[in-house]
């Protein structure tokens, strides 16, 4: 059973392999590293860069412009901040040069707190990203989503940004949920893939067969089926919300659970089709709360299922901090945690109108 | 270039020199000549339209045409990586003009109509797009061109067969920007070189503020030799000298596949743009009337030969601006086309 950092980078694989990718590239991507958090071990395209995010940025629009299919890496989502007019510049180009030039760029980096990685190595990216127009974005929860996501945003002909939960990079995959073609032994697969400890110079990897699947960006996966309240959310707060949501059931409340996966374009239609259902929502992400994507998706539940609800929608966010505390206490306090989506879901389960 | 073809160009009088390493044939001479002439006078035409009210906003490149008609004569036209990439900058409209483009576009894109080819009525006068050449869409932010340039270049770089180069062009302030840093950094590196030729324009300003106000050295072009690449600066308001540099420059990067910066000592005679006035500037050096002078006193034009080319673009380009007039705003429902691709153009779906 693969990690979703595995997932990751044999997705990496099949891109070089079948899809057309002809650069991997960040801080520390190439050998020997391969990746900070070992994404990119083994990739025949992986090149390090100089430490320079917006050297990485540009070079991967200029790389798109010029026919090629690069997937780019900013180390942390939190250094990525001084890109963010490169950022525009990748999502305006089409549209600027009115369907001129296309921008066929992939860019992967880790997000979100979990790894008590403290002020500048826990920042999440998804109300920044969803400010970008003209950029998909995705966020998976699953070394399978992580997998098919990936090779959608190969893909696309626009730029994607693979937001990646840093705190689920070493998930395994739950059972029936593999790789398609990974070895059935999870020791089997992490010898042909993982990169020895030490000297690992004369090393190369062993690729299973691996086979192509694409999890379509837009779409969102129903995690938990339930029919009191929906949750609306993504990345590492999905495996929460389904924790909370299992010690609810004893509670005889039935909680949905929809892992967004797109965060743009998002999957609306999913969005109605449970909130018709259980007429109570509840937005998680850890993001900060003020001008959060979550106040974007229940602005629109208000505007176009005001009469739906039973309850007023809440938002559970990062709170409104300049960082990510690094004690303990200090990190579980900054963002959402499973005793408080439990709190928040019983709260809307128990509103009377 | 024997002196018998130049005097079926003009037979005004004797050649004063032997053609020499900075002196191109006359032929060559009346033809850069041309279409500087045709570049001043579609800004001309561009300012007055903005003074009339027909666009929001003008910038452009006045006091450049010397070195950027050179440039797109020189440049390898076409698409793809056999040719090479262009990321210029708001003031290279005589560079397209050199190349072939339209002056009737670019007229359209001040006017912000829906036939605007480089940008359908959503950007200013200058930020030109041509794929099926190279041209990478100009963008308004300073210097953002040296980081993406990079990777046009990669690319292209030794190794991947790739014939032609990538060029970068900005101006003198905006190298304060660490994107110019990026550029010398990551086209240097040893054993991954990329073949791109910078150029800073430098006119000596950054809107109002002068270059000694932004810039402790004398040159920018010095800030080349602590990244092992060669340097040169020209004197951009001769299209002669500017156009044997750029050469150089060109030959090296094509044939060596490694970086070279080249800065080109240039005027802005409008000053910054129209935020400023767009007023003509007292003191600066116009390429276009010193070049005049130099074909005249060569004898290849007459006074009154240049003031008739003169007069037949100017009517031109009215006649081209009263056509424009005519032409539709982009409906206000169009702006949401375009978000997203739903092919990989660049990747060479159609």
């Amino acid at each position: 059973m693969a990690t979703m950092i595995q997932a990751i980078r044999m997705a990496l694989h099949v891109g070089e392999d079948k899809l057309g990718v002809t650069d991997i590239f960040g801080e520390d991507v190439g050998p020997p590293l391969g990746g900070v958090f070992t994404g990119t071990q083994g990739l025949k395209t992986a090149w390090n860069t100089p430490l320079d995010e917006r050297g990485i940025v540009g070079t991967a629009i200029g790389l798109a412009l010029a026919g090629q299919k690069p997937v780019a890496e900013i180390q942390f989502c939190d250094y990525a901040f001084n890109t963010i007019d490169l950022l525009k510049i990748a999502g305006n180009t089409f549209w600027t040069s009115g369907g001129d030039w296309n921008v066929p760029m992939v860019l992967m980096t880790p997000v979100g707190a979990g790894i008590r990685g403290s002020v500048y190595h826990s920042h999440s990216f998804d109300a920044t990203a969803t400010r970008l127009p003209g950029w998909k974005i995705v966020m998976p929860s699953t070394p399978l989503d992580a997998y098919g996501l990936l090779l959608s945003a190969i893909a696309d002909p626009n730029p994607v940004m693979f937001l990646m939960p840093k705190a689920l990079l070493r998930m395994k995959s739950a059972p029936g949920e593999g790789i398609p073609g990974e070895p059935d032994d999870e020791r089997q697969l992490s010898k042909m893939i993982d990169a020895p400890l030490g000297d690992r110079s004369a090393w190369q990897p062993r690729w299973p067969e691996l086979e192509e699947l694409y999890i379509p960006i837009g779409k969102a996966r129903v995690a938990r089926h339930g029919s009191d309240v929906t949750v609306l959310t993504y990345g590492r707060n999905v495996q929460m919300c389904v924790a909370a949501a299992e010690e609810l059931a004893s509670e005889k409340i039935s909680v949905e659970v929809i892992d967004l996966r797109s965060l743009h374009p998002y999957d609306w239609d999913a969005i109605v089709e449970s909130v018709r259902k259980t007429s109570r929502v509840l937005c998680v992400n850890e993001d900060t709360e003020i001008t959060n994507f979550g106040e974007h998706l229940i602005r629109r539940i208000i505007e176009e299922l005001f009469y739906e609800l039973h309850a007023p929608p809440k938002l559970l966010a990062g709170g409104h901090l300049p960082g990510i505390g690094l004690a303990d206490a200090l990190e579980s306090a900054s963002v959402p945690q499973k005793d408080g989506i439990k709190a928040a879901l019983l709260e809307l389960a128990r509103h009377e109108p | 270039m024997s002196s018998s073809a130049s005097a079926t160009i003009s037979a005004a009088g004797p050649k004063v020199a032997a053609v020499g390493p900075d002196r191109l044939p006359d032929e060559q001479c009346v033809r850069i000549y041309d279409l500087m002439l045709r570049a001043r006078l579609l800004e001309e035409r561009l300012i007055t339209m903005y003074k009339q009210g027909e666009g929001f906003f003008w910038i452009g490149g006045p006091g450049e045409e010397a070195f950027n008609v050179p440039l797109g004569l020189l440049v390898d036209k076409g698409e793809g990586v056999d040719h090479d990439y262009l990321h210029l900058h708001y003031r290279s409209g005589a560079t397209f003009l050199a190349m072939g483009a339209d002056p009737v576009d670019s007229l359209r894109q001040m006017r912000n109509t829906a036939t605007d080819p480089y940008s359908r009525g959503r950007n200013f006068a200058g930020h030109v797009s041509i794929r099926k050449w190279n041209v990478v869409p100009v963008t308004s932010p300073i210097e953002v061109q040296f980081a993406i340039a990079l990777g046009t270049a990669r690319a292209q770089r030794k190794g991947t067969g790739a014939k032609g180069i990538t060029i970068v062009q900005g101006g003198d302030a905006g190298t304060a920007e660490g994107d110019f840093a990026t550029s010398l950094i990551w086209s240097s590196r040893k054993g991954q070189e990329l073949p791109l030729l910078m150029i800073v324009a430098n006119n000596r300003y950054g809107i109002s503020t002068p270059y000694a106000g932004q810039h402790g050295y004398d040159q920018i072009a010095e800030r080349g030799k602590a990244f092992g690449m060669p340097t040169a600066v020209v004197n951009g308001n001769d299209p002669e000298e500017a156009y044997a540099a750029i050469q150089k420059a060109l030959d090296y990067v094509r044939t060596e596949r490694r970086p070279y910066l080249l800065e080109a000592m240039v005027s802005r005679l409008r000053g910054h743009s129209s935020a400023s006035g767009a007023n003509p500037s007292k003191d600066e050096v116009d390429c276009v009337a010193d070049f005049e002078a130099k074909l005249e006193s060569r004898g290849l034009l007459t006074r009154a030969e240049m003031d008739q080319r003169r007069q037949r673009y100017t009517d031109e380009l009215a006649e081209a601006h009263q056509m424009v007039r005519g032409e539709p705003h982009p409906a206000g429902s169009s702006v949401y086309d375009y978000v997203f691709a739903d092919k990989n153009l660049v990747g060479g779906e159609a």
